[in-house]
């Protein structure tokens, strides 16, 4: 059961990516939609069995390691392979219908999802830091052709952009794993983690980890690295921009939060979890006001991305030198923020498409009685932008309250400054656009109708974000102890 | 799950659910759409008083379960909660009744219904809320959904006040989460209890206790529009009458007050409050908003915005009566709950029929009037003579319980505030009534509407006369059960009991 | 001083070079081979750190031999992206294009109004 659960996994996203090279548009639509099926149900799967059974070790066609690939499958891990698997096949549906099958190079569209897929899985189950890195060029490539899917200069300077971005962010990343494995000679971050707590920490290898860090971060756009995420995700076709800004930062992040959670200990300093919070709350503040003063409907959602950011990195700070329960609360506030605002900011781009093509305009000023024709889409938008508030009852406001918890427990109250004024920053730009909205003096009647389907799927994804809140509890008692659980079963 | 745990949920689901169905409902579902609006109302009426039934036998209606870790989700039905949501209950049906001819016609139907039902259920849940995080909850859910109602006719003034309120309320929430954060890592999840928590409280707590209460007050005092936190009370005027009407009676305004008395009665505790010498700094603010409030009042020229002023005026009463501290003058402040309510609401409905039927929002246009809107014009003079205080209308009731219960604790200072405060009132309430009846009409309506036979639509009549009713009733029937005076005689009771 | 080690510095000392054509070259193709300059560093580095008492470990053998497959992917991904976007614009830096900002939008500015 398990065996084929796995195998499907991983098998479903690469065969699909070769099926669909193969075909045009309208019938990769076809096939993708089957793939979305096994997919969606082998991930169902894969998490009802470890929240019975708890995590497991899976070593890919029974290679031991170094040399083969070993899978790390616990309770976060299919938390976020289930995670992938619904805002990945809300993004692929609405791709389907939104995209135009008349242009021939759309066709691409679906190999380079497929594999965009592949990449996220092997990161989130990767044990070893080698497959991690290639898992990571995986979604950075499929990323960057997904970008330049648009086709016009623009969206080309920006997927150059991102790719040269992406590319130094991998070397330093892989630098790293290089002094790493010079040191211990292993890859696997189990056993480094190991040697780590057996041995005498040398000098200087704490280099290895800003290294990997650094890379990690620019990847995943920390402030001041964030330069190339807005026009990348501005640029892109809306159901791509959500994908990238709800599954792809998240990937390089959440390999970041690992390695800091297993090496940090010994590696890291009071000094580093500092810097890297207070980078995480300029992105906050900054990121927000940007996204205020942004004029494109889809850069201001973008700007928010590089806010919403931010939060992650006070995993950082709350987890170095405090005592566990204070980490686990951390933990569990970063990794519920990384789900809320992975399904509120799909949920957000993808209302966005419907608005601008509704509309005909990328300009927020355009939306001017937009709230009377397309309520449906214009709802879902408010309400994922509710989540990235930080308002209940929505996820984000789970997030914010176990984070605010744990910095008071903590001691480091100077981030509880970022994450109210976080959330009053992201109330300013989310009811800029809806004020926009509501003005009614306008002469247009002539609206565009997006089809129903293309409404429905980011109410879906605004709602799961909505009731996050509401669950979080048993959501996070699934992930049972985030990072560290099911090692070595 | 049985049917008395479930209670309090069907009473929130009420209106969550109608909210819903309407948003999904097409825009030209006139009728559908006003059938499931009443049929709602009506079913939390009876809901919730059944509520008020059996916790007047002393039972228990308590919904928990747990949401984040260590912070919990909690409905609970008690007496103050009921106080509140009856209110709600009953002006919800009035108000839905009102919106309903208030805005024949007018487009966006749809989606107005939809966030006036969500403005309701966040009510509802305020008033249900069994601890702060869940309080919070629905405070915040509270400002979202009013604010689409603020800006409904999308205007620019409307949107201005729009965002004024926003910035407002948004940042009140902003210190009230820190502050319920902080609490809450402090001393743990708190449910409301009666008599409050801190009553024996390490000396040590004191300094941070102090601090939380002051975040507290400051993010409550932005929807109770406590001087100097009122400025987006006035602004928010430019909204349709039955959301002002729901706003300043029910919704927003006591949704802060509301909070203050939890956060004085059920978490700190009024002695512990007293001991720890909070209630003196909150009773100068809300004596000063009384005084401030009533002094603006008389100089607007706008009829909303003179209410408005009133209402930022009247809400402190409430707070005022908290820090009385004796059962008469707390006694006094609850009850204002819902006597300012029910005056406000018919002040409200009044201004709003003046202004949909004959135009007139200023209050020199309103000559004459009582000739040609007599119901509307009775309502409204028993409203404004509720206002000052005149027996043996509502106002009267809360305003001498408070006086005697200040003198009874020694704060004469107090009966000063509330003589200056009547003569303001009157000051400002008597000279409408005098242009109502006593004025001679010198000039044509600024645009005039009839409907047949009645002076206005009977859809906008009756909810006023109904209010005015009750109000009389209120106070003539004051000592009669469940009316509201008894029930809070009934809460305090119990939080003394305590 | 092993030549293992002379590896790895020599490693290193690419790296540097690469990484300082990388920050200052705008030419595209210039600085995808400046990436490209950074990678053989890495690689090196790799293989050469990584030595168990003077025997060669296999294992980072076959991982540079993946990474290299990897660099050569993101490069010709890379050129056929610079490729096009030469034929588009004319450019072969990002700098974003000042004169066209300034002109009133053309028709084929049109893309504003347009469904993206």
């Amino acid at each position: 059961m398990t065996l084929g659960l796995m195998a499907g996994l991983l098998f479903t996203p690469l065969a699909w990516a070769v099926l669909t090279l193969l075909v045009d548009f309208r019938k990769g639509r076809v096939v993708t939609w089957l793939g979305m099926a096994v997919q969606m149900l082998v991930s169902l799967g894969l998490w009802a069995v470890v929240a019975s059974d708890g995590g497991f070790l899976y070593l890919l066609g029974g290679w031991q390691a170094p040399l083969g690939i070993e899978l790390r499958v616990d309770g976060l891990a299919v938390t976020f392979v289930l995670l992938t698997a619904v805002v990945a096949a809300a993004c692929g549906w609405h791709a389907s219908i939104y995209l135009d099958p008349d242009k021939a190079w759309h066709r691409y569209f679906w190999p380079l999802f497929w594999f965009l897929w592949a990449g996220l899985n092997a990161v989130w189950l990767g044990g070893d830091l080698f497959n991690l890195y290639v898992g990571l060029e995986l979604i950075s490539l499929a990323a960057v052709g997904l970008v330049a899917l648009g086709g016009q200069a623009d969206a080309l300077r920006a997927a150059i952009r991102y790719l040269m971005a992406a590319l130094l962010g991998s070397l330093a990343y892989l630098l790293g794993v290089a002094l790493i494995y010079g040191q211990f000679g292993t890859l696997s971050l189990a056993g480094v983690t190991a040697l780590l707590n057996s041995a005498e920490v040398p000098a200087g290898l704490s280099f290895a980890l800003v290294l990997m860090l650094l890379g990690l971060a620019l990847k995943t756009a920390l402030f001041p690295m964030h330069g190339w995420l807005p026009p990348a995700h501005g640029i892109a076709k809306s159901p791509v921009s959500a994908l990238l800004s709800a599954l792809v930062v998240k990937a390089s992040f959440y390999i970041a939060a690992r390695l800091w959670l297993d090496l940090g200990g010994h590696l890291g300093s009071y000094a580093l979890a500092q810097l890297i919070g207070a980078l995480g709350g300029i992105a906050v503040i900054w990121g927000s006001w940007l996204a205020f003063r942004q004029v494109k409907l889809k850069q201001v959602v973008a700007y928010s991305s590089v806010a919403q950011i931010g939060y992650l990195f006070l995993l950082f700070p709350l987890t170095w030198g405090v005592s566990d329960a204070i980490s686990l609360q951390a933990q569990q506030g970063i990794t519920l923020q990384v789900i809320s605002h992975a399904l509120a900011k799909a949920a957000m781009f993808l209302s966005a498409g419907n608005l601008i093509m509704s509309v005909g305009s990328n300009r927020v000023d355009a939306l001017a009685g937009v709230s009377r024709f397309l309520p449906f889409s214009l709802f879902s938008f408010g309400l994922a932008g509710v989540s990235l508030m930080g308002l209940p009852p929505t996820g984000g406001f789970a997030a914010k309250w176990l984070l605010l918890q744990a910095s008071l427990a903590s001691g480091q109250w100077w981030w509880l400054g970022v994450l109210l004024a976080g959330g009053l920053l992201s109330a300013a730009y989310v009811f800029r656009v809806y004020q926009a909205s509501f003005i009614d003096d306008t002469d247009i009647d002539h609206f565009f109708h997006p089809s129903r389907s293309l409404e429905v799927i980011p109410m879906i994804l605004a709602l799961l974000s909505l009731g996050l809140g509401l669950m979080a509890e048993p959501v996070l008692s699934v992930m049972s102890l985030p990072f560290e659980a099911g090692r070595g079963q | 799950m049985t049917l008395s745990t479930l209670m309090p949920v069907f009473a929130l689901l009420t209106s969550l659910l109608a909210s819903v169905v309407i948003f999904a409902l097409p825009e030209r579902g006139y009728r559908l759409r006003t059938v499931i609006n009443l049929a709602a109302a009506g079913l939390k009426i009876v809901l919730v008083g059944v509520m008020i039934w059996g916790v007047a036998q002393g039972r228990e209606y308590e919904f928990a379960f747990n949401m984040v870790p260590s912070a919990e989700f909690v409905l609970r039905a008690d007496a103050l909660s009921m106080l509140f949501a009856g209110l709600s209950a009953l002006l919800w049906l009035l108000t839905t009744i009102y919106a309903v001819g208030y805005l024949e016609d007018s487009p966006n139907r749809s989606r107005f219904f939809g966030f006036f039902s969500l403005c309701v259920a966040s009510t509802m849940g305020i008033a249900l809320a069994g601890n702060l995080f869940t309080f919070f909850l629905f405070y915040e859910m509270l400002t979202l959904s009013t604010y689409p109602l603020v800006v409904h006719r999308g205007t620019p003034k409307a949107l201005r006040a729009g965002r004024n309120y926003l910035v407002y309320t948004l940042t009140g929430g902003a210190v009230l989460l820190l502050a319920i954060a902080w609490l809450h890592g402090l001393v743990g999840d708190l449910r409301f209890q009666e008599g409050g928590h801190f009553a024996g409280v390490d000396p040590s707590l004191h300094g941070p206790l102090t601090i939380i209460f002051v975040l507290l007050i400051t993010g409550l005092g932005v929807k109770a529009a406590l001087v100097p936190l009122h400025g987006w009370l006035p602004q928010a005027m430019v909204a349709p009458a039955p959301v002002s009407a729901l706003l300043h009676a029910v919704a927003v305004v006591k949704a802060g007050a509301f909070g203050i008395i939890r956060v004085v009665f059920e978490v700190y505790g009024l002695e512990a409050a007293e001991a720890m010498g909070l209630l003196t700094g909150l009773a100068l603010v809300a004596a000063f908003t009384i005084i401030y409030g009533s002094t603006r009042a008389l100089y607007q020229i706008d009829l909303k915005r003179r209410l408005a002023f009133s209402t930022i005026s009247q809400v402190a009463y409430i707070v005022l009566g908290l820090c009385l501290f004796g059962p008469l003058g707390v006694t006094g402040g609850l009850v204002h709950l819902v006597h300012q309510g029910i005056m406000k609401i018919t002040l409200f409905f009044c201004a709003g029929n003046y202004a949909e039927t004959l135009g007139v929002h200023r209050i020199d246009e309103l000559d004459g009037a009582g000739k040609r809107m007599p119901g509307t014009s009775v309502a409204f003079t028993l409203g404004a003579f509720g206002m000052i205080g005149a027996p043996p209308l509502a106002g009267f009731i809360t305003k001498w319980t408070m006086g005697s219960g200040a003198l009874a604790v020694g704060m004469d200072w107090v009966v000063a505030v509330l003589v200056l405060s009547s003569l303001l009132n009157a000051a400002y309430f008597l000279p409408i009534v005098h242009r109502l009846w006593f004025a001679e009409q010198h000039q044509a309506w600024p645009h005039e509407r009839r409907w047949g036979r009645l002076e206005t639509s009977a859809w906008l009549l009756w909810p006023p006369l109904i209010t005015a009713v009750l109000m009389v009733l209120a106070g003539i029937l004051a000592n009669v059960p469940f009316s509201p005076l008894s029930w809070v005689e009934l809460i305090v009771a119990r939080e003394a009991a305590l | 001083m092993t030549p293992s080690l002379l590896y790895a510095f020599a490693g290193v000392a690419l790296c540097s070079i690469g990484l300082f054509g990388f920050v200052r070259i705008r030419h595209l193709l210039r600085k995808l081979m400046a990436f490209n300059l950074i990678g053989s560093g890495v690689f090196l580095l790799m293989v050469g750190l990584a030595q168990r008492g003077g025997q060669p470990d296999p294992v980072p053998q076959a991982l540079v031999l993946t990474g290299i497959v990897v660099a050569i992917a993101a490069t010709a991904l890379a050129v056929v992206l610079i490729r096009r976007y030469y034929h588009l614009s004319g450019q072969t830096t990002l700098a974003e294009p000042r004169a066209k900002r300034a002109k009133p939008p053309a028709p084929t500015a049109n893309r504003e109004g347009s469904p993206e």
